[in-house]
């Protein structure tokens, strides 16, 4: 048993080596298909010809496209992601300040999403057709047909400027308090590590409204996706024997349906996890978050290659990973599948 | 890590460590940035260096060269008419330098720099030290050698250490730009003990050491720097170049988004926002409690450059006809809201005295621009792209919307292309292959001759319309170098501007304003570099 | 879940499908209200510009940022352009945006998927790293990255639109195909003469449109929220086109300053269409799949 399923991990790792070797061939042609001479952006105001062409040397951009994709491989192999030319620092270093930023506010949105579209899910596919499911329906509709970057800006106008409940939208942290020591990156962890509360009630202030903006867009996949896998463990078998066999509806929604209903709301939960990461890019923008996202957009608008190359190496070896633990926990959960499919 | 260094400002992966000082820092500031003496400020843009010289620093950095480091000279001070404060171009104020003086030739300066001069860790400020500084400057390339060669200053051996305090510029040539030159943010003095102990072989002038840790004398240390966050600056209480600045900290955070710039200084949370939209700008300067100081910047027009290496732009008459057809004043008041200055509406086709900019000779007139595209042969009209910077639409693309509608009505068929930032430089200043666009160039160097030489002569940057006329180029070349109490000076200028105001190679729209809005702060100063000094800030 | 959509094939077509859809439309008053909805979409596209009082290009600085009113319902813009026009003029660009990209993505999806279905082996493997890597990228950056490269006009947003949402039609067509390669009436349909292609064009490849159909609906939406976000970041349609995920990102700047409504009001249409699409999708995959309904 346990070789098997050493077999199979290793297996499924070799097969997204593929996939990160496309990942970046495209994400390396891309960027250097993106407009812009990236060697006269940076070297500044007044640059001459000369100075030009010595910033083009200086960041190797004089060399053929192959020459160059052969440097950032072997700059890969020994973990160097090279340097981001707009915030000066190396890419390894930008993407360990940015990801923790990112991750946690997805999470976060995803942990509140779950809370609110599970019960509206479950709510639904016990009253289906009624008006509490179409109601349902409607309201997890309308949060993802909103632009998010559109959302971000009216609640901040709502809660912040209009109401003064929410606090300034400044990122992770207002400049009044000290961010904690970093351990995992993630300040609601790290301030807890350090018991300084104050700053965990600080970070979380911040991560309110962000996290909504998030939660509204991620409802419907989840609500949806609950309800119809309530659906069918409602109307299977086991279900009509446990509820013949008189056990409260409770006991039956809990226990028998809802139990067999979160293997498919897991694997919605594995796609639209991957999905909000990238969505962050806009909320970010509006809510001045640091995390990579934003980062990717500043990165983009100036042709900065390595950093673009960074982060979306680091987005698809996490997008890999991510589907390699779900795929984990699917074949541990229910052992009749397997991975022949692929 | 311990306690006191955590809260030092100093910790996290992404935070630079800085070890220049480990301040005493209370855990939670007063909850309103109102208090204390701490200013808080936003602006929109990244801080990517902390050293000037490095190849790729943009230019809200230059801010780090004002604040944390000193230069030999640099200009007053002086208030404008509307009650806000501004560098004095015509003023050079002593900082590191206690004194200076000409040789009898005119072919050198030597200055005696303050004995008492100290760096921010605490050794004294030589004449090697700033050899050694001016040596970078002109060595490194790139924006700070060009820079420096604009004041005459090219080659390491022009710089002299004589003694401990004495340093001696050895010129090329008798300029009047080569002491402006030095108070520009470039010719910065860098602690050269510290640098070199941290250059190596393959950087012997330590850029990747002074890229993340300033080692210099100005009345302020970076306690904290973010890249995409913030920078807090901490106050150097043993500031040996001038009067001890009044606050404590400044923090300054990082918000893209200007709607949320404007409604934290709305809101009394912030002090300070920098470079506010001329929209906000307005509207605010209205509110109680909030002062917007608006700048005209000097030496600086918003102009649409017809490009002479396209056919129809090569007839003056329809780079004239252009002229009269912008809507002026609707184009100030939608794209600037009526912030800066008006440059259309001119009354002579000569100058009267040499100011710069004044107001080109041209008003909306669209009979005269229809007459005058007839007798270029182009009655029937043409059409043509018209370029503008993804990354200043905020005003490009308002004022090239109505500069379209306008040219649509005398036959011209506009269309409007987005240049993405990153293509915008390329394509209009280096390949200045851009049809018809936008352009913003600002001389920090206040004299019209400066503008022109940047912006009229073949080949050089600014000049995006491929212009060339002999006699701009002779008269430039002549009037670059010279005193402006020269009496040759004013007629030969008077003579540029003439024909350029003819010619047309750039049709003036308006002089563009800096914004800065505060909130119980005051003593906040415009200067021509356009970023934010903060040592001499005070809180209300 | 796929099996059951073969009773919507073209094999057992009576008057089955038809009345399933009545019955599923009366059951259901949210997909009927959906139905309303996307009339009122199409009726905004095919005759919108003759609807509008004012030229929603042309503009008039004297009347700039003036709010709601009987002369202007919504309303006018910075330049003193009428939102009103504006919104309504710009439902064509929008639908035409999202229903391009989504019907190239649909075409190429579905050969490069029934391709990977019908044959398999090392053509199979080959498209399905493909599709993986397309995937493996954050979508809206690959979106990014493909209209920054190529520069943005209208018909780079709809490429790079419809790149994203390629892997999803052809994982689909894949997965339909892949099981009826082999099925009774595919072998049958060969045996009887047929050529490899035309049996996996016309007896094979039918049988995957119902779910597909339910894809299109939802990424209808999804398109036009990806050019919204495209336009926000600077990367939409080109100056002056009236559009509404440059509207929306143009005039979030506003609001603070009490514009609300530049904003709001494209913001509100963009919410419609979407809204539409995604409830029209919804109530196709209650039709399409019998066993999520009661």
């Amino acid at each position: 048993m346990l070789p098997d399923r050493l077999l199979t991990i290793g297996l499924r790792v070799a097969q997204a080596l593929p996939v990160i070797f496309g990942v970046i061939v495209v994400s390396f042609i891309l960027t250097r298909a993106l407009p812009g001479d990236p060697a006269v952006y940076f070297a500044g105001a007044a640059a001459d010809e000369a100075s030009i062409a010595e910033v083009r040397s200086a960041l190797g951009l004089d060399k053929s496209l192959p020459a160059q994709f052969w440097i950032y491989l072997t700059d890969l192999a020994s973990g160097d992601l090279g340097q981001s030319i707009s915030t000066g620092q190396s890419v390894a270093s930008d993407l360990a300040t940015r990801l923790p930023a990112s991750l946690e506010l997805t999470l976060i949105s995803l942990v509140l999403s779950c809370s609110i579209a599970i019960p509206l899910g479950i709510l639904a596919a016990t009253r289906p057709g009624s008006a509490v499911d179409h109601l349902c329906r409607v309201l997890v509709t309308a949060g993802v047909s909103l632009p998010t970057f559109f959302t971000g800006v009216v609640l901040i106008y709502v809660f912040y400027y209009l109401l003064g409940i929410a606090p300034s939208p400044l990122g992770r942290l207002d400049f009044v308090y000290i961010e904690p020591d970093q351990v995992t990156g993630f300040y609601l962890i790290d301030a807890a590590i350090a018991g300084d509360w104050e700053t965990w009630t600080g970070s979380l202030k911040q991560l309110v409204l962000p996290a909504i903006t998030l939660a509204l867009f991620t409802l419907a996949p989840l609500a949806r996706m609950t309800r119809a896998a309530m659906l069918s463990a409602l109307s299977s078998d086991y279900v009509r024997t446990a509820r013949a066999a008189g056990l409260t509806e409770e006991k039956v929604l809990s226990t028998y349906a809802f139990r067999n209903a979160l293997l498919p709301v897991v694997t919605t939960l594995g796609m639209v996890f991957s999905f909000t990461l990238g969505a962050n890019v806009l909320v970010e923008k509006v809510f001045a978050w640091p995390g990579i996202g934003s980062y990717a957009v500043e990165a983009l608008v100036v042709s900065d290659y390595a950093a673009v190359q960074g982060f979306v190496l680091a987005m698809a070896l996490l997008f890999v990973a991510l589907n390699l633990v779900i795929d984990l926990t699917y074949t541990m959960i229910d052992p009749r599948i397997g991975f022949q499919t692929k | 890590m311990n306690d006191t260094s955590r809260r030092s400002f100093l910790k996290g992966a992404g935070a630079t460590a800085l070890g220049a000082s480990v301040l005493p820092f209370l855990k939670v500031l007063p909850a309103s940035a109102a208090s204390g003496d701490v200013v808080v400020a936003v602006t929109g843009q990244t801080i990517n260096s902390l050293d000037i010289h490095r190849t790729g620093t943009n230019r809200p950095s230059y801010q780090v060269a004002v604040n944390v480091y000193d230069r030999l000279v640099s200009f007053g001070t002086k208030t404008l008419a509307d009650g806000s404060l501004s560098y004095d171009y015509s003023v050079i104020e002593p900082e590191v330098a206690e004194s200076w003086e000409f040789a009898d030739d005119g072919m050198a300066i030597v200055f005696k720099l303050r004995p008492e001069g100290k760096f921010q860790d605490g050794s004294p400020i030589t004449a090697a030290d700033v050899k050694w500084s001016f040596d970078r400057a002109v060595s490194v390339g790139g924006f700070p050698t060009v820079q420096m060669k604009a004041g005459s200053l090219e080659k390491p051996e022009q710089f002299e250490a004589v003694d401990d305090l004495t340093f001696k510029i050895n010129l090329l040539r008798k300029s009047k730009l080569t002491l402006p030159d030095l108070a520009v943010p470039v010719p910065m003095i860098i602690n050269s003990k510290v640098a070199l102990a941290n250059a190596t072989e393959e950087d012997p002038w330590a850029m990747e050491y002074l890229h993340k840790t300033p080692a210099g004398s100005g009345a302020f240390k970076v306690a904290a720097w973010k890249p995409g966050e913030q920078l807090v600056y901490e106050r150097n209480d043993d500031w040996t170049s001038g009067p001890l600045p009044a606050v404590k900290r400044v923090v300054l955070r990082e918000v893209p988004s200007p709607a949320t710039r404007r409604a934290l200084l709305e809101r009394g949370d912030v002090n300070m926002s920098f470079n506010m939209p001329n929209k906000d700008a307005k509207e605010l300067s209205d509110l109680d409690g909030i002062t917007v100081a608006t700048t005209p910047i000097e030496n600086s027009i918003y102009c649409l450059c017809p490009n002479l290496a396209f056919e129809p732009f090569k007839d003056k008459r329809v780079r004239q006809a252009i002229a009269f057809a912008v809507p002026y004043d609707e184009v100030f008041q939608t794209a600037a809201y009526g912030r800066g200055a008006p440059m259309w509406g001119g009354e002579n086709a000569t100058p009267t005295d040499i100011s710069w900019p004044q107001k080109f000779p041209y008003s909306t007139d669209l009979e005269k621009a229809k007459a005058l595209l007839e007798e270029a042969g182009y009655g029937d009209g043409f059409e043509v792209p018209l370029s503008i910077s993804q990354s200043q639409a905020d005003w490009m693309e308002p004022t090239a919307l109505l500069i379209q509608e306008n040219l649509a009505k005398i036959g011209i068929t506009a269309t409007i292309e987005k240049v993405p930032g990153a293509n915008w430089r390329t394509a209009s200043l280096v390949e200045k292959r851009l049809p018809l666009h936008l352009e913003t160039f600002g001389g920090w160097l206040n004299y019209p001759c400066y503008y022109f030489f940047w912006a009229y002569l073949e080949g050089h940057l600014f000049n995006s319309s491929n212009y060339r006329n002999e006699e701009i180029e002779a008269l430039t070349a002549e009037t670059l170098h010279m005193s402006v109490e020269d009496p040759d000076y004013a007629p030969k200028i008077k003579r540029m501007i003439e024909i350029v105001w003819d010619e047309v190679p750039r049709i003036a729209l308006w002089q563009p304003a800096l914004n800065v809005g505060t909130h119980d702060v005051s003593g906040y100063e415009y200067w021509f570099h356009r970023q934010l000094d903060v040592r001499g800030l005070k809180k209300a | 879940m796929t099996d059951s959509a073969q009773d919507l094939s073209p094999q057992t077509t009576t008057d089955g499908p038809l009345a399933h859809m009545v019955y599923v439309l009366r059951s259901n008053p949210v997909t009927l209200l959906a139905f309303a909805m996307f009339l009122v979409l199409i009726v905004a596209a095919l005759f919108g510009p003759s609807l509008v009082a004012y030229d929603p290009l042309a503009s008039n600085a004297s009347r700039a940022l003036q709010p709601p009113s009987w002369d202007h319902l919504f309303g006018t813009d910075n330049l003193g352009r009428d939102v009103f026009s504006r919104v309504i003029v710009a439902t064509r660009l929008d639908l035409a945006i999202s229903i391009a990209a989504v019907a190239l993505s649909f075409v190429i999806g579905s050969v490069l998927g029934a391709i990977a279905g019908y044959w398999g082996g090392w053509l199979d493997a080959v498209l399905n790293r493909l599709f993986d890597t397309i995937m493996a990228f954050p979508l809206f950056v690959l979106a990014m990255g493909i209209v920054a490269a190529l520069g943005n006009t209208v018909e780079n947003i709809v490429y790079a639109t419809a790149v994203i949402n390629i892997p999803f039609y052809a994982r689909l067509v894949r997965a339909e195909v892949n099981i009826r390669r082999d099925s009774g009436f595919a072998l049958a349909a060969k045996l009887s003469g047929n050529s490899d292609l035309r049996v996996l064009a016309l007896h094979i490849y039918p049988n995957a449109l119902p779910p597909m159909m339910v894809q299109v609906s939802l990424n209808l939406g999804w398109a036009i929220l990806n050019a919204a976000g495209l336009s926000f970041i600077g990367m939409g349609v080109r100056p002056p086109t009236a559009e509404w995920g440059i509207m929306v990102a143009e005039g979030a700047n506003f609001i603070v300053s009490g514009e609300w409504w530049l904003a709001f009001f494209p913001g509100f249409a963009l919410m419609f269409a979407v809204f539409t699409f995604n409830l029209l999708g919804d109530g196709l995959r209650d039709m399409v799949d019998p066993r999520q309904r009661t």
